[in-house]
């Protein structure tokens, strides 16, 4: 249509106009029959019939037709205006104005049949045919038709005299009630017209509207807080219903801006079936859910990923339907779109019955582009795999054509949808089809949030963000240092931590860091897109829905923050952007490759320059401190002193398949142990019989430390080292406090198992002899 | 006749400055602020207007003069602006002026640096000089 746009709503503008004064002049008419009236009533319908002509409005033309014909008739004197010709022809300027309607929401005419209203026009005619009861001349839009032969003339037939006195007036009145009642009934019963039951409301009302809103609910918290402290039943009873209908007002008001995704679902048969037939490919389109509404923004936002993954599916899901028949599959493919509703969030699920994602192709794919190297090649996970069409340059044009999986420009459908606060996320079974499962919130003006406190400040965090909360005493977990990045070991995986206050106060020349002591942390794990990192914050409030309000000018270039809210104390709190957090605290860059394996992480450890250190505290023989650092400990085991076996000189064990020499650190630190040697030992026996061993790993072999107890893992900086008093010691620092020394573990090994280091092979043979 | 226009004025340090009355929304108390960090430095912080989230601009630190001491609490006046409300921040509020037209002069040589930018002119006052701020101006971090 285009073009035909414009033209054909200044059709239907003009035309509305005219009917409108058609009604006017029709009744007029009743009252005092001119010849003028007569011809403008004429001359309107003639041009509307004549438009509708050009645009092929053939229903439409038909109607009007059959009423020129009447009305000029009666412009030529030949026939005399009677109430059954006035509400036939009302009748008809309704049928004309249902007719405009349909084609303004549609550009269709309808399937609704108008023969009965012609019949009853092209009747009235002849003059005999004039009294005619007050037969429905306007048949309800979708009800058939019923044949025009079989009109019934049982009510008696209204006087045929021109309408002069009250009486017919008032008959007249009657009739135009009649058809009013036919007409509202048909509105009842099939797609009742939407203008009756809808109105048109500025956008920018509707905003205000949500606006005020968020305000009644903020001053709603705060009277509910002021309850708490209140007694008096009445009051109380009056704010739960303020409460009440507040909430119900809140949805309600959310509801007005809701579209159903039908609405942007409707355009996909159509860029599917052409480009179906582009690719030489049979594809089916099925939907399910069409109704469930969201956001208008957030269905402006989803507009062009969906439609970009629907394609996607088509060029690159489906196959030919020779590959398809081959396969045993129905020629013709597959496309299913289903939406629903899920606890404030709409899912959106996209699914194809094409040949799947090739994950081996997609490995390949990343290899060759450098996106993973050759050992992650190897390593990789199918999910994770997966994953990597969703790296921003993975697939670039051309490049991907050739690949037989997805992932045309993948990373700005994840991107866009990560936007609004959404998730993307795929399956595939190779042969069977993908699955995209897309969920995203149903609006953004009012989102669940943690509140966060730091700096004395309150901080709110977009709810979508949040992964998990932990709590870290230090004095039992570590957090380590990885090239300046203080990280945590989260289930085997390295967290990148950011301090909240070192990000936001960095220049603040007030902020004391110095003064913060922190014994415990809070630590809240993000998702910033790809990666995870932790954010730790003075402490975790609650969670509590917040109204998103956009920040001042002076903001602009401040991506840290996603806007402002007012809490239920009055007081504003500003709104973590996580993404622009993440890029200020270069976490994403760090952990970029976060399918590095830990182990190398672990080597730029011992390469770093910081002098801050992970250390491992055990006690030594003689109840003093001992360190080492963390990373020559691979590993902590603990084992029964039952299985211990000699191999030459040497104590072994047999641990993962191999056997490991097992160094005694009362043995090796023997200067001072004499006190307390005999205590120790037998305490460890009597007790429980399980030793501490701390793994040393060295070019693919093992040695163990057996120590006697463990103390702590702390990350220190070590300052006042003083030499070695002893053998098997390279010095003392203070740590934590107390004197500790640190292990020479390399020169223990060397003095005592030198075979460990020149040629472990040879150890092993001996050991096996 | 002699045509005057009507500003609101207040008092920053050591000096008397005005807005076109128009231009100013309302006057109210210190409001209890929430601090942006980051933020550039004339934003001292977030203030709660009745359900709006209101910008304030530390009209000393914008202009380069001495932080007001601790112990006196600024009052905010509210500037219309295309974008919202914004807060400016000053010692105290003076009276609404009407100013004669005539009395206008372009800003003193002896003001200097940013003042000089933000300065639209001067008022001559009985006993005073009337500096009137170009709010556009002095809203634009961009402008120094």
């Amino acid at each position: 249509m285009g073009e035909n746009d414009e033209i054909i709503k200044e059709f239907l503008i003009e035309s509305n106009e005219n009917l409108d004064r058609l009604d006017h002049d029709l009744v007029l008419m009743e009252r005092n029959p001119s010849k003028d009236i007569l011809t403008k009533i004429f001359r309107s319908i003639h041009t509307i019939k004549g438009t509708c002509g050009f645009f092929g409005f053939s229903k439409l033309q038909a109607v009007t037709h059959a009423g020129e014909n009447l009305l000029s008739l009666l412009r030529d004197s030949r026939l005399t205006l009677t109430p059954e010709i006035t509400s036939g022809l009302l009748a008809m300027v309704d049928a004309i104005r249902q007719i405009l309607a349909k084609i303004e929401q549609t550009g269709q005419e309808g399937e609704a049949d108008y023969t009965v209203l012609i019949n009853t026009l092209q009747n009235l005619q002849e003059p005999g045919a004039s009294p005619q009861p007050p037969e429905p001349p306007a048949p309800p839009p979708d009800a058939p038709a019923p044949p025009t032969e079989t009109q019934p003339k049982e009510p008696p037939p209204p006087p045929a005299t021109p309408p002069k006195g009250t009486q017919n007036t008032q008959a007249m009145g009657e009739q135009a009630q009649a058809v009013d009642k036919i007409i509202e009934a048909a509105e009842l019963h099939g797609s009742s017209s939407v203008s009756d039951t809808h109105i048109r409301v500025d956008v920018g009302l509707l905003d205000r509207l949500i606006t005020l809103v968020g305000e009644l609910v903020l001053s709603r918290n705060q009277v509910l807080q002021f309850t708490s402290t209140q007694e008096n039943t009445a009051f109380l009873k009056t704010t739960q219903r303020l409460n009440m209908i507040t909430s119900e007002l809140q949805e309600n008001v959310m509801r007005t801006r809701m579209q159903p995704i039908g609405k942007l679902w409707n355009k996909f048969p159509r860029v599917v079936r052409d480009l179906a037939i582009a690719c030489g490919k049979k594809v089916h389109v099925e939907m399910e859910g069409e109704k469930t509404e969201l956001d208008k923004t957030l269905l402006e936002a989803i507009s062009d990923p969906l439609t970009h993954a629907v394609r996607n599916a088509v060029d690159h899901g489906i196959e030919t339907p020779q590959e398809r028949a081959a396969k045993g599959k129905n020629p013709e493919g597959q496309i299913f779109l289903r939406a629903t509703h899920e606890s404030g969030h709409v899912n959106i699920v996209i699914t194809d019955d094409g040949s799947g994602l090739n994950i081996d192709r997609i490995k390949q794919k990343a290899f060759h582009l450098g996106l993973i190297t050759e050992e992650q090649l190897e390593h990789i996970s199918d999910r994770e795999a997966i994953n990597l069409i969703f790296l921003p340059g993975f697939s670039t044009a051309e490049k991907v054509t050739n690949l037989s999986g997805r992932g045309v420009g993948m990373d700005v459908v994840k991107n866009n949808i990560e936007r609004i606060g959404g998730t993307i996320d795929v399956h595939t079974e190779p042969a069977k089809g993908t699955t995209l499962q897309v969920k995203i919130p149903l609006t953004l003006a009012i989102i669940p949030a943690l509140i966060v406190r730091c700096a004395g400040e309150r901080f709110a965090i977009p709810q979508p963000n949040l992964l998990e909360l932990i709590r870290v005493e230090e004095t039992h977990q570590s957090i380590e240092n990885i090239k300046g990045v203080p990280v945590y070991r989260l289930r085997g995986n390295l967290l990148p931590l950011v301090y909240l206050d070192r990000e936001l106060f960095k220049d603040d020349p007030d902020y004391d860091f110095n003064s913060i002591v922190r014994d415990k942390i809070n630590i809240v794990v993000l998702q910033a897109g790809e990666h995870q990192f932790g954010l730790v914050v003075d402490s975790v409030s609650d969670s509590e829905e917040i109204v998103v309000k956009a920040l001042g000018q002076h903001f602009k270039s401040l991506t840290i923050y996603a806007g402002a809210t007012i809490m239920g104390d009055g007081k504003v709190s500003l709104i973590l952007d996580v993404m622009g957090l993440a890029l200020r605290a270069h976490v994403l860059s760090d952990t970029e490759n976060k399918l590095l394996s830990e182990k190398r992480i672990v080597k730029e450890e011992t390469a770093s320059h910081d002098n801050r250190q992970s250390l491992l505290l055990f006690q030594s023989p003689d109840r003093g401190r001992i360190a080492i650092p963390l990373a020559m400990v691979a590993r902590l085991e603990e084992i029964p002193s039952s299985s211990i076996e000699k191999a030459g000189p040497l104590d072994v064990i047999q641990y993962r398949g191999e056997i490991l020499p097992l160094l005694h650190l009362h043995q090796i630190l023997p200067e001072r142990r004499k006190r307390l040697r005999n205590n120790e030992t037998s305490a460890a026996d009597t007790k429980n019989n399980m030793l501490q061993v701390v793994v040393y790993t060295h070019n693919n072999h093992s040695i163990g430390l057996v120590v006697d107890h463990i103390l702590d893992i702390v990350e220190e900086k070590i300052e006042r080292q003083s030499p070695g008093t002893r053998e098997g010691v390279l010095g003392t620092a203070v740590i934590l406090g107390h004197v500790t020394e640190l292990l020479d573990l390399k020169g223990i090994i060397l003095t005592h198992a030198p075979q460990f280091y020149g040629s472990a092979p040879d150890q092993k043979e001996k050991t096996n002899g | 006749m002699v045509k005057t226009s009507q500003f609101c004025t207040f008092h920053v340090d050591e000096f008397l400055f005005g807005i076109e009355v128009e231009k100013v929304q309302e006057v109210i108390k210190h409001l209890e602020m929430t601090r942006a960090p980051l933020a550039p430095r004339i934003v001292t912080g977030l203030i709660n207007l009745r359900g709006q989230i209101v910008t304030a601009i530390e009209l000393r630190r914008r202009l380069e003069l001495k932080d007001r001491s601790s112990d006196s609490s600024p009052m905010n006046v509210i500037i219309r602006t295309d974008e919202g409300p914004v807060s400016l921040l000053v010692d105290a509020i003076g009276a609404v002026i009407d100013a004669d037209e005539e009395s206008f002069e372009l800003p003193p040589e002896t003001l200097k640096g940013i003042s000089r930018e933000l300065i639209r002119g001067t008022y001559k006052l009985k006993n005073k000089l009337l500096l009137i701020i170009d709010i556009e101006k002095a809203l634009d971090i961009s402008v120094s």
